[in-house]
């Protein structure tokens, strides 16, 4: 995973609420033991017709989305399982950032673990974003999105990250490391307790 | 400071403290591990040379990807296809080079990991209990603090038997009131959810709170916390009480003798003070629910079933659902045609839930064309069910008895609903596709569902328990 602070890219827009983690990636695919090579497994009962072919009139299928590196989807994404298939399929597909009004939890947990950015906007942005596709840069270090027209921002809105998921996104690095580094804490935790028991 | 009793088990399991920077570091006293979400970070601590950190914390078996039918040789799990069968046996190898312990095909204490856990007395008060699936909401019900997360996750307490978590927020769900006759906890937490929305819980951390859940039995506390996911919260809690205690006394991994007692005292001081508060509170009503069934393709599109479905909203939000599930606004969904049923899965195949469907199945027939399924949530389920002579009801109504595993709730295994085919299902996500391609799905109470089964179409069982009286010499 290699890290980035700044994110441009044209937006994949897919206005639909409650896109659960089934549809991201159905169930079928997940007896795979690696994490690799999903991206072609992403909304595979919305993408692909009966016969394997691509659906046109999917929205990700539609020319103008394509090789979109922003998906601005509807209210609620990512809800259902703790599948992390479901951000390995979408970094794999391509995307490296989420937008919707409300994305979540343990999606969104997923997703920052994964370089796939989860941002939250408020209505009325998601509302402009979901109206149509736009170029949007978003900006890891000032927790900003915005929305650009030749090159010059013409709607800015601020996001929320925690600092140690933006930190870890940035760098590239995964946070095991961090949590290792916490040992001692955690070894004296369990001796506090006494914890040695079954 | 007055706490909640999610508070308390938070505050207990703190390590580091979080701050602006980085996360709080909590302990985690119970990691379960399946076949499908522990793949990939065993091969983390594989590469990066780390051991399992606490194997007495961690409780491995096989449910997802696992066959329904038995297994007597490992060549026997072929039948789930070969990337399944290649997931199981990864599984094993992954707990072999691992040194952890492994509910395994020729164990009796295999099954669905949220009701093996319990089974167990692994699920206890005031723990912290995670596992690679959202279902983990389920041990919620023992007044632990349980949830569901991804694989990197996994990999994290494998690792250090910890997680990097911010504190979530606390949602009161207050139900006032007895639930009428005829309708079950799972009708109940599908109005919590149709309540709440699929995302009203974001964010939160559930307490249910109230009459009705203090007189609940602990596999109804279970169904009530296990659907939690599905509102959009974390986790769901139950404060624990003589319920509680008398379901884990005398189980295998729950302490014992004196050990027990001293662990009840503890457990006692497990709920919210006078005075604490919550960041949310909502209140619903028992005592005038009717049976609940869903008729979209989320957990929160639920009316009653004796009740005309709502109409559509006009900003074409419930479009697709209707077109998907194939039904009509304004008009009742009782009486639709049913194609499958299914009895299983880790919201409802515990031995009270099978004992409702016998109930209405006894006596009877599954209606011709209509395909039933039970799936006892575990083996030893399975063995109690059997001996109370459950499986003689459901073949002699026409139903398949199977070995235990999630099954048709997802259908890994290839136990799957065929496209444009109506299940009426006791399992917790009627998502588009989620039980076979095209499958649409209806999710209902063990009873529903056995009634369903009978009708031919979605039916109340309210109906047929009456019948049954009735037809009684």
């Amino acid at each position: 995973m290699s890290g980035f602070s700044q994110i441009r890219s044209h937006t994949a827009v897919l206005n639909r609420n409650d896109v659960d983690t089934d549809q991201i990636i159905p169930a079928r695919f997940l007896t795979t033991t690696s994490r690799q090579g999903l991206g072609k497994s992403a909304f595979a009962d919305w993408r692909y017709l009966d016969d394997g072919e691509e659906d046109p009139s999917f929205e990700l299928n539609q020319p103008h989305n394509r090789g979109a590196e922003i998906l601005v989807a509807g209210r609620n994404f990512g809800c259902g399982s703790s599948r992390e298939h479901a951000p390995w399929s979408l970094t794999d597909f391509g995307f490296k950032a989420v937008i919707s009004s409300e994305i979540a939890d343990i999606f969104r947990s997923n997703s920052l673990k994964n370089g796939l950015v989860p941002v939250i906007v408020d209505k009325a942005m998601h509302e402009r974003l979901l109206a149509q596709q736009h170029d949007v840069l978003i900006d890891l270090e000032s927790r900003t999105i915005a929305i650009m027209e030749n090159d010059e921002p013409i709607a800015n809105a601020s996001f929320e990250i925690d600092n140690f998921s933006r930190f870890c996104i940035m760098q590239g690095t995964d946070q095991l490391g961090f949590l290792l580094s916490q040992m001692p804490a955690i070894e004296a935790f369990e001796r506090a307790r006494g914890d040695y028991e079954q | 400071m007055p706490k909640t009793l999610f508070e308390k088990v938070w505050d207990a399991h703190v390590v580091v403290e979080e701050n602006d920077d980085t996360p709080a570091v909590l302990y985690i006293d119970l990691h379960l591990a399946h076949e499908v979400t522990s793949p990939q970070a065993f091969t983390v601590l594989a590469e990066r040379g780390l051991p399992v950190r606490r194997i007495d914390r961690t409780l491995a078996t096989m449910d997802h990807s696992t066959p329904t039918t038995p297994v007597s040789t490992l060549k026997d799990i072929d039948v789930v296809g070969p990337s399944a069968a290649a997931q199981i046996r990864k599984m094993i190898d992954n707990c072999k080079a691992f040194g952890i312990p492994l509910r395994d095909f020729d164990s009796d204490e295999r099954g669905i990991v949220h009701i093996i856990g319990p089974e167990l007395g692994a699920t206890q008060p005031g723990k912290t209990i995670v596992c690679g699936d959202s279902h983990t909401s389920t041990h919620g019900a023992f007044g632990a603090l349980a949830f569901g997360i991804g694989t990197t996750e996994v990999g994290h307490v494998l690792a250090s038997q910890c997680l990097l978590q911010r504190k979530p927020k606390t949602m009161a769900v207050n139900i006032e009131g007895d639930l009428p006759n005829g309708v079950t906890p799972k009708d109940l937490i599908l109005a919590i959810i149709g309540e709440l929305g699929v995302d009203g819980g974001t964010g939160h951390v559930i307490e249910y709170r109230g009459k009705a859940i203090e007189n609940m039995d602990m596999a109804g506390r279970m169904t009530i916390c296990n659907m939690s996911i599905e509102a959009g919260a974390r986790a769901g809690m139950i404060a624990p009480d003589d319920v509680t205690f008398d379901y884990l006394r005398g189980r295998k991994l729950a302490p014992s003798g004196d050990a027990f007692e001293s662990a009840v005292a503890k457990w006692r001081q497990l709920k919210t003070d006078d005075g604490a508060m919550f960041d949310k509170t909502i209140t619903i009503d028992a005592s005038t629910l009717s049976p609940m069934v869903t008729f979209g393709t989320n957990p929160g599109m639920v009316t009653a079933i004796d009740k005309p479905l709502p109409d559509k909203p006009a900003d074409g939000s419930w479009d697709r659902a209707f077109e998907y599930m194939q039904l009509q606004p304004n008009t009742p969904i009782a009486g639709t045609p049913v194609d499958v049923v299914f009895v299983g899965s880790c919201t409802n195949a515990r031995l009270p839930d099978l004992k409702a469907t016998a109930d209405i199945l006894k006596g009877r027939q599954v209606a011709h064309g209509v395909r039933m399924l039970v799936v006892p949530g575990s083996q030893q389920v399975k063995k109690e069910a059997e001996s109370l002579g459950l499986d003689k009801v459901f073949m002699d109504a026409g139903a398949e008895w199977r070995e235990s595993g999630c099954s048709m709730c997802l259908g890994m295994n290839g136990d799957t609903v065929a496209s444009g085919s109506l299940s009426v299902s006791t399992s917790n996500r009627n998502f588009e596709g989620r039980q076979g391609i095209g499958a649409r799905t209806v999710l209902a109470s063990p009873a529903t569902a056995a009634a369903s089964a009978i009708a031919g179409c979605v039916a109340d069982p309210r109906d047929f328990a009456g019948q049954r009286e009735e037809q009684r010499p």
